[in-house]
């Protein structure tokens, strides 16, 4: 029941709980405690919107970081991912497989800023031992969104 | 010169078996519908979805490659392959790949062969009454003459297997049903259908079971007819991709049949389509083989649509018979006094929301309007306001 709720709202988090109620038939009071619930838990961490800055007359540079890093005895990598995410630059921070341990995404106004943000923060983090910063330069795609306007299709007025 | 049925003048002679079909009455209504800018339409049957990528991606692939020429007559090799396999797993059915499927040009190409292939002049064919607008005319264009049966909302548009054995005559050759339903979205339960499949044995007839929606059934089981006791050999099922993987541009279909009947079905398709399109059918074997888990995330959403219109007629005082399949919806209008063609037309006029008059399914389709949800939750939503509206207005006096 929670999980067809988190779907819907997965979606479009502007759907309304008299929304979902109809979507399911999961009652409305219900579907509002399952919803408070899930945000107590952390289940639900935040509604926000996708967007396309690119439309907008704000500049923003964004760039994905490979981070290799020295683990630190008894701690592992989660104490030096968090002196990382801490930081407002980042937006997102994943620990993954492969050649590099941490994926960094950092979203800032200049190449400047991230540049500082790299070598004078990043590359100074105690176990932090290199880092590799691409610079985005389009996005097709976020979080599921195709980015391009989508051309309208047409249905032909045909029958049935 | 000479006059047609309707006393109008006319310069050429048609066929009379196609002067005595008449036009779907919903044509006018469409150009109509094209004409009005802002009209929310519920009236065209197809999903709202785009073909799954990895679906169309295949076709690109073969595009890509040269896959560009006739195929064999029944349709791919690998192609009925696949399909036999999936009726073995969906339903335990054993359909040989090489004698007993043909791939055809949609589920319509597949009734009219099926039609064609069993009818002789005079033969007499047994369906229900509303039902889909082209069972009546393929039967017609075969020859054969339509029965009708009604259904109606109370025994859930199902059609009854008592109605049907009051209305077999020598001349009876076939039974056909389409469920789940369009326009009604009714779902056969397995006891009704068995009953009509023992009327059929008893009566040696065959049961054509148009079964394209079989995968859209929201909270019960579908029975597919070929499953129940003895009636494979009986049976000629007809299927496609339209519906279930939102290919209806594809034009898609198959016919599943005891080997004599797909060989006359075959006759006519060589001779007339030659072959279903190629890049169809290589996006048909895409399908069957990964299309599952696209298939069923679309029915998990046309669910959740299904239960915000059905609730949003009710609560605007169009009951409506709780659908348990295929994307329509039923509801009744006769509490507005209109017939259905001009609730209808005036929902669209005054409105700008098309619906399709239940007249346009049959006689006992009048009093309804059918109202296709696969189209978005906005969409809907606001389709129900603007119906509200209309309904609120238009009502007769003193009605509850």
């Amino acid at each position: 029941m929670l999980k067809e709720i988190l779907e819907i709202l997965q979606d479009d988090a502007h759907t309304t709980t008299k929304q979902i109620s109809a979507m399911t038939g999961i009652p409305g009071a219900e579907v509002t405690k399952h919803i408070k619930q899930a945000e107590k838990d952390r289940v639900i961490l935040k509604y926000k919107a996708i967007i396309n800055w690119d439309k907008v007359k704000d500049e923003q540079v964004w760039a994905l970081i490979e981070v290799k890093l020295t683990p630190e005895k008894d701690v592992g990598f989660d104490s030096i991912a968090e002196r990382i995410y801490h930081f407002p630059q980042t937006r997102t921070v994943y620990l993954i497989s492969g050649s590099y341990d941490l994926f960094v995404l950092a979203v800032g106004k200049t190449n400047h800023e991230i540049a500082d943000f790299v070598s004078q923060k990043l590359s100074h983090i105690e176990g932090v031992q290199g880092t590799v910063t691409q610079f985005m330069l389009k996005r097709y795609k976020e979080d599921g969104e195709i980015i391009e306007e989508k051309e309208e299709i047409k249905r032909q007025p045909v029958m049935l | 010169m000479s006059t047609n049925p309707k006393g109008q003048h006319r310069k050429y002679h048609t066929s009379q078996r196609v002067d005595q079909i008449s036009p779907s009455g919903i044509r006018r209504f469409f150009d109509l519908l094209a004409s009005v800018e802002g009209v929310i339409s519920l009236g065209v049957g197809e999903p709202d979805f785009a073909t799954p990528w990895h679906i169309s991606e295949a076709a690109i692939e073969s595009l890509e490659k040269g896959y560009t020429m006739y195929t064999s007559n029944l349709g791919m090799p690998e192609l009925r392959q696949e399909l036999s396999r999936h009726l073995k797993n969906d339903y335990n059915l054993e359909y040989d790949a090489d004698g007993e499927l043909l791939i055809t040009v949609g589920v319509s190409e597949a009734l009219d062969l099926a039609m064609r292939a069993i009818l002789d002049p005079g033969d007499e064919v047994i369906m229900p009454d509303p039902c889909y607008v082209s069972y009546n005319p393929c039967v017609v264009l075969a020859g054969g003459t339509p029965v009708m049966v009604p259904t109606n909302e109370q025994n859930n548009f199902e059609i009854g297997a008592a109605d049907i054995e009051a209305r077999i005559t020598s001349r009876t050759k076939a039974i056909l049903i389409g469920y789940p339903a369009n326009p009604t979205g009714a779902v056969m339960s397995r006891d009704k259908l068995s009953e009509i499949a023992e009327v059929a044995r008893r009566h040696r007839l065959l049961i054509v079971s148009d079964e394209i929606y079989a995968k859209l059934v929201y909270g019960v089981e579908h029975t597919c007819v070929a499953t129940l006791p003895g009636m494979k050999a009986n049976t000629i099922l007809l299927g496609g991709f339209s519906k279930a993987y939102a290919m209806t541009g594809w034009r898609i279909g198959y016919a599943a049949a005891p080997r004599e009947i797909i060989a006359a079905m075959t006759k006519i398709h060589q001779y007339t389509m030659m072959c279903a399109s190629t890049m169809g059918q290589v996006a048909a074997i895409e399908a069957l083989k990964s299309g599952e888990d696209s298939a069923t995330e679309m029915v998990k959403d046309y669910n959740r649509r299904r239960m915000v219109i059905v609730k949003g007629l009710c609560d605007i005082g169009l009951s409506c018979f709780e659908p348990k399949g295929a994307f329509y919806a039923f509801p009744s209008i006769k509490r507005t006094g209109m017939t259905s063609e001009e609730f209808a037309e005036r929902l669209l006029t005054e409105q700008k929301v098309a619906v399709v008059p239940g007249s346009a399914f049959g006689e006992y389709g009048e009093g309804y309007v059918r109202c296709c949800y696969a189209t978005s939750l906005a969409d809907i939503e606001e389709a129900l306001t603007r119906m509200k509206r209309f309904v609120d207005k238009h009502q007769k006096g003193g009605l509850t």
